[in-house]
């Protein structure tokens, strides 16, 4: 079984995406390139793929391990993912709005849409080239345990799997389940638990063992 | 809060492979002034960063251009006056260098790429939310 969520704001006509000066020139530039046979885009995403962990702050990885340690702070990043984020100092290039949805025992959830450029990347990190392929987008909707698999998550039957997709004006944060044996782990300790596949639901936090 | 900081370290999760040494090194990971991590791999605070420098990367390996060329391309940019001086230009720079060998190699012309560059502009702001952005979305192409 298995639900899929679009977030508030379906009714956006304004411009949902926007590209600066520097992400335009550098499109054109492969566009140019690609034309004349000089690059091929392929080449560029798996070079691009080699470094995907290298790019951007990746503090999303910090508000979990927060949230983690810190009550208090899980429960308003509940209730307000927005601000609490912004309160460690992270604010979203378009100043965009956040929602932490946090996976249970019985509950796993899954981020899909990286389609444009609404991917909170600062949070999360880079999207893996696979994710924004649209075959992926549509088969997370409707076998999001099977694509699970796929990439090793292997989750029981009795777990929900809830899909989330975002929307030009929310982006979702999962939070994944803390690890056992990390009771005694410091915030930076627990950061280093978190991967950007833990934070779109693809994965699950590292165990500390994983880590080492 | 500033996207130029340094990216945190994390180790590399997911399906446990590790990719960071999948291809040889390039010559181009000596460029001057390139930001690094600890571990010495290149480090990029926006997505486009990290295409610049992988296109960059391929064409030095085509043979489009050789080392010196595009070491000479980049030291240009970099030591002109009006940098920024916490140096969070440093893409901004290679960019404008990246370009310059494009078209002093006759591969496009400025005009060609500043229309492209603005092509891309009005398709990004015409492709609506959960589309992907193709240049065939720009209204007056």
């Amino acid at each position: 079984m298995s639900e899929h969520h679009h977030g508030h704001g379906h009714d956006h006509h304004h411009h949902d995406n926007h590209f600066t000066d520097m992400e335009a020139r550098v499109k054109a530039l492969e566009t140019v390139l690609t034309e004349k046979g000089l690059i091929d885009p392929a080449a560029i995403d798996a070079i691009v793929e080699t470094y995907e962990t290298k790019v951007g702050p990746r503090n999303g990885a910090r508000v979990v391990a927060k949230a983690w340690g810190d009550p208090e702070f899980a429960a308003w990043l509940k209730r307000d993912a927005t601000a609490a984020i912004a309160s460690l100092g992270f604010t979203g290039r378009q100043g965009e709005h956040m929602r932490a949805v946090f996976n249970t025992p019985d509950t796993h959830n899954l981020v899909v849409c990286t389609l444009c450029s609404c991917y909170p990347w600062a949070v999360l990190g880079l999207p893996p080239v696979w994710y924004k392929a649209p075959p992926y987008r549509s088969r997370a909707v409707i076998d999001p345990r099977g694509v699970l698999a796929e990439f090793g998550l292997e989750l029981s039957a009795e777990k929900k799997i809830r899909v989330w997709d975002s929307t030009a004006e929310l982006r979702y944060l999962v939070v994944p389940e803390r690890p056992d044996g990390t009771e005694d782990f410091s915030e930076e300790q627990l950061a280093e638990l978190v991967t950007r596949d833990s934070m779109i639901g693809t994965g699950l936090a590292l165990s500390p063992e994983a880590a080492r | 809060m500033s996207t130029r900081e340094p990216v945190s370290q994390l180790s590399e999760g997911g399906r446990g492979r590790k990719r960071a040494t999948a291809f040889p090194p390039s010559p181009l990971l000596a460029s001057a002034e390139l930001p690094k991590s600890a571990e010495g791999d290149p480090v990029f605070a926006e997505p486009w960063q990290a295409t610049a420098f992988a296109m960059t990367v391929r064409l030095h390996e085509q043979g489009v251009f050789s080392w010196s060329e595009w070491a000479e391309a980049l030291s240009a940019e970099l030591y002109k006056p009006g940098r920024r001086a916490d140096a969070s230009d440093y893409y901004d720079c290679w960019v404008v260098a990246l370009s310059r060998l494009v078209t002093g190699l006759s591969i496009a012309s400025g005009p060609e790429l500043d229309a492209l560059t603005r092509s891309w502009q009005r398709a990004a702001e015409a492709t609506p939310h959960g589309k992907p952005i193709v240049i065939e979305n720009d209204p007056l192409r």
